[in-house]
């Protein structure tokens, strides 16, 4: 949030000189360092750590990353637009909270579902209108929205937890597909992860939203309607939070009103951490995906190898401050580099 | 805007103007305040009780902390920067001076009190230092020390708890006892707040924070030494997080690494009710401070209205909600005043104020 106008974004390198020449075909981005960093993380945890290089704890890692990469998706656009939806988490808290309420009431799972989803897009909806017709920012509105619609879950379910959903549902979330460790909604993810990155890379909507992150009255003026694009991704990203807190609720067989909290900072972490910038109009979707996989692969190994919980936090923490740290420093002394240089040429 | 130049009653217009500004931004802080009365009133009128000298004393007490947190978290939202992690170094702080009991039996209060605060400017350091230094946006810097500030916690703490037994009984007397009736923490938290609010509307470094906050390239320019202005916020942010960390330690006595957990959203949102806009230039530590207080009475007015406690984080929710939307048709009321009084007074050209609010309302 320091100066969104004058900050020095991590510019791409002036050319492909002082890159070791292994490297020299592969674009300096963020997102080739993500990839690298969770390709380096897989060999290291399945050479150091017992038990991790198997289907079975494969399968166990996607199931603990799902919910994060399904919001993240969304989330990925929204902060690339320049906004952010800090009310997610209580998304996918309230929807798990009507879930179960409607379950009490005797609806079918066929019915309720269909209507959870359509209760997470009007929860996003009602963000998106703060944000784009009562022009309030974001990080107000969802912090705003993030207690009410938390709030709103203890007043559907109170404290109440719901469980006795039926076998074919919560033993269904976590299914493998036939013959595999895979669970199903890796399929789920990765079809809706290639849809969102296509829609982000291939498409002029998508490429209108790094324009908007970049410059939003530049991008208005130049004929793109910013705000219904916004509105649009707060839908979406609403939607989304509630198809995960579906998920969530039959993942763990139970819905609470206290499902999920904290979610919100841990999809922001992994969003951020797979190389999107927190001012917007920069970012890629594989980036964002290898990051949520980076921390669930980190996360996994430590607790495979019996390190404390503790540990795993500091080093998430570690992890995106030296991820944007890093970058930034390397792109200040290039800068610096280049000035030194350019300075005999001539004053300023 | 002092390159333009109007007619010679421009600077009267002007100041009229700005006079406007001033009044609707007093106009916001009243405007809590009287959300403020009416809630404690309504509550008393329904339930004198609620005005007991005991009720109100636990009503001060459990707003103490959320105050002091909301004081500094404004010293930095005012520079357009935020502190995510101020809920985790509170919780270490805390940890800290339950432990210096701990190790060191004899300790007098002052130094353990002292060394909580210095670990929390230590952590204010850390997130300045990156924030300044490393240009790293605060929210991501914060993210970042908020795990990793709690994990620190969580290893030192090991799975022990420390509790009232291991803490000297004056120590734990100071979370209880008071002057006059009023808690001695939530005496603390009034100085806090009236110190705080002094430097930041009369002292010269004070005011360049909220320059920082509108336009930080032209504070640059200007001359302010911005970084470090925004270090020594952050630093004197996390001060206060630690203190809070002493204060919380002084009266729960019982510590473990989960002290403070979640707070930070809490705390923002204390200062954003109380009038402090989110990206920075604008708002007072007052008004952050009655946000912080209404926010914590909100909890015991409904409990004593026999409102459903559930409903409870439902309506802080909406209260949030309201406040920043005022907050919106302030600024624009505003805006729209400077624009006559700028039309008015000199060259006829709409005024740049607020065509400059209106701006960065719609590209933050």
């Amino acid at each position: 949030m320091t100066e969104p106008h004058v900050s020095a974004r991590p510019a791409p390198p002036p050319g492909p000189a002082r890159r070791p020449a292994l490297l020299a075909g592969v674009p300096a981005r963020r997102e080739t360092s993500v990839a690298g960093a969770l390709l380096v993380s897989v060999l290291a945890a399945s050479l150091l750590v017992d038990g991790f290089a198997t289907g079975r704890n494969a399968g166990f890692l996607i199931l603990d990353v799902a919910a994060v990469a399904l919001i993240a998706l969304p989330m990925t656009l929204v902060i690339v637009t320049g906004e952010i939806d800090l009310s997610v988490a209580s998304t996918l808290g309230l929807t798990s909270a009507v879930l179960g309420r409607l379950w009490l009431a005797g609806l079918a799972l066929e019915l309720i579902v269909p209507l959870c989803l359509l209760l997470g897009a009007l929860l996003g909806l009602m963000n998106g209108l703060l944000v784009t017709v009562a022009r309030l920012p974001s990080l107000a509105v969802t912090i705003g929205t993030m207690a009410l619609y938390r709030g709103l879950a203890y007043v559907v379910l109170g404290d109440r937890a719901v469980a006795d959903f039926p076998f074919s549902w919560t033993g269904g979330a976590v299914a493998a597909l036939p013959g595999t460790p895979v669970p199903w909604v890796a399929l789920l993810i990765a079809g809706l992860a290639a849809a969102f990155g296509v829609l982000l890379h291939a498409t002029a909507f998508g490429r209108s939203l790094f324009a908007i992150g970049s410059n939003a009255d530049a991008a208005a003026f130049a004929g793109i309607p910013v705000l219904r694009a916004k509105l649009w991704l707060f839908v979406a990203t609403g939607a989304m939070a509630a198809l995960a807190g579906v998920f969530w609720t039959m993942q763990y067989g139970s819905a609470r009103a206290d499902n999920a909290t904290g979610l919100e900072l841990s999809v922001v972490a992994a969003v951020l951490l797979g190389g999107v910038s927190i001012f917007g109009g920069v970012g890629a979707l594989p980036g964002v995906l290898a990051g949520v996989l980076l921390l669930g692969t980190i996360r996994n190994a430590l607790q495979l190898a019996d390190v404390p919980s503790d540990t795993l936090t500091v080093v998430t923490g570690l992890l995106l401050i030296v991820s944007v740290v890093v970058p930034n420093l390397l792109a200040r002394a290039r800068e610096h580099r280049r000035r030194r240089r350019s300075a005999p040429a001539g004053p300023g | 805007m002092s390159v333009r130049t109007g007619g010679p009653e421009a600077p009267v217009h002007r100041a009229r103007g700005a006079r406007a500004a001033r009044r609707a931004r007093g106009i916001r802080e009243l405007g809590v305040l009287l959300a403020l009365a009416l809630l404690v009133a309504g509550t008393a009128l329904v339930n004198p009780a609620f005005l007991s000298a005991q009720s109100v004393r636990d009503l001060l007490l459990g707003a103490t902390l959320l105050c002091v947190l909301a004081v500094g978290q404004t010293l930095v939202i005012v520079t357009r920067n935020v502190d995510l992690s101020v809920g985790s170094v509170l919780g270490l702080s805390a940890f800290a001076t339950g432990s210096l009991f701990v190790t060191f039996p004899g300790l007098p209060i002052p130094v353990a009190a002292l060394a909580g605060v210095l670990v929390g400017a230590g952590c204010g350091l850390v997130n300045g230092t990156l924030v300044t230094v490393a240009r790293v946006p605060a929210l991501v810097v914060t993210l970042g020390t908020l795990y990793v500030f709690r994990g620190v916690d969580h290893w030192w703490a090991a799975g022990r708890q420390i509790n009232a037994a291991d803490m000297p009984r004056e120590f734990l007397d100071l979370g209880r006892l008071g002057l006059a009736g009023i808690p001695l923490p939530a005496l603390v938290a009034a100085a806090v707040v009236l110190a705080t609010g002094w430097y930041l509307a009369s002292y010269r470094s004070g005011r360049e924070l909220y320059a920082i906050g509108s336009d930080p390239a032209a504070a640059r320019l200007s001359g302010i030494p911005v970084d470090r202005r925004v270090l020594a916020a952050f630093v004197v942010n996390g001060a206060l997080a630690g203190l809070a960390g002493v204060l919380y330690a002084a009266r729960f006595g019982t510590l473990d690494a989960n002290a403070g957990l979640g707070l930070e959203l809490q705390v923002v949102a204390a200062a954003v009710v109380g009038g402090v806009a989110i990206f920075g230039g604008s708002g007072t530590v007052f008004g952050a401070a009655v946000g912080a207080v209404l926010l914590t009475t909100i909890g015991s007015a409904l409990a004593v209205l026999r409102v459903d406690p559930f409903w409870q984080q439902a309506v802080v929710g909406l209260l949030i909600l309201v406040a920043i939307g005022m907050d919106r048709l302030l600024a624009a009321r505003s805006a729209r005043r400077l624009r006559v009084a700028d039309a008015v007074g000199g060259d006829g050209r709409p005024g740049p104020a607020g065509g400059r609010g209106e701006q960065r309302r719609s590209t933050s």
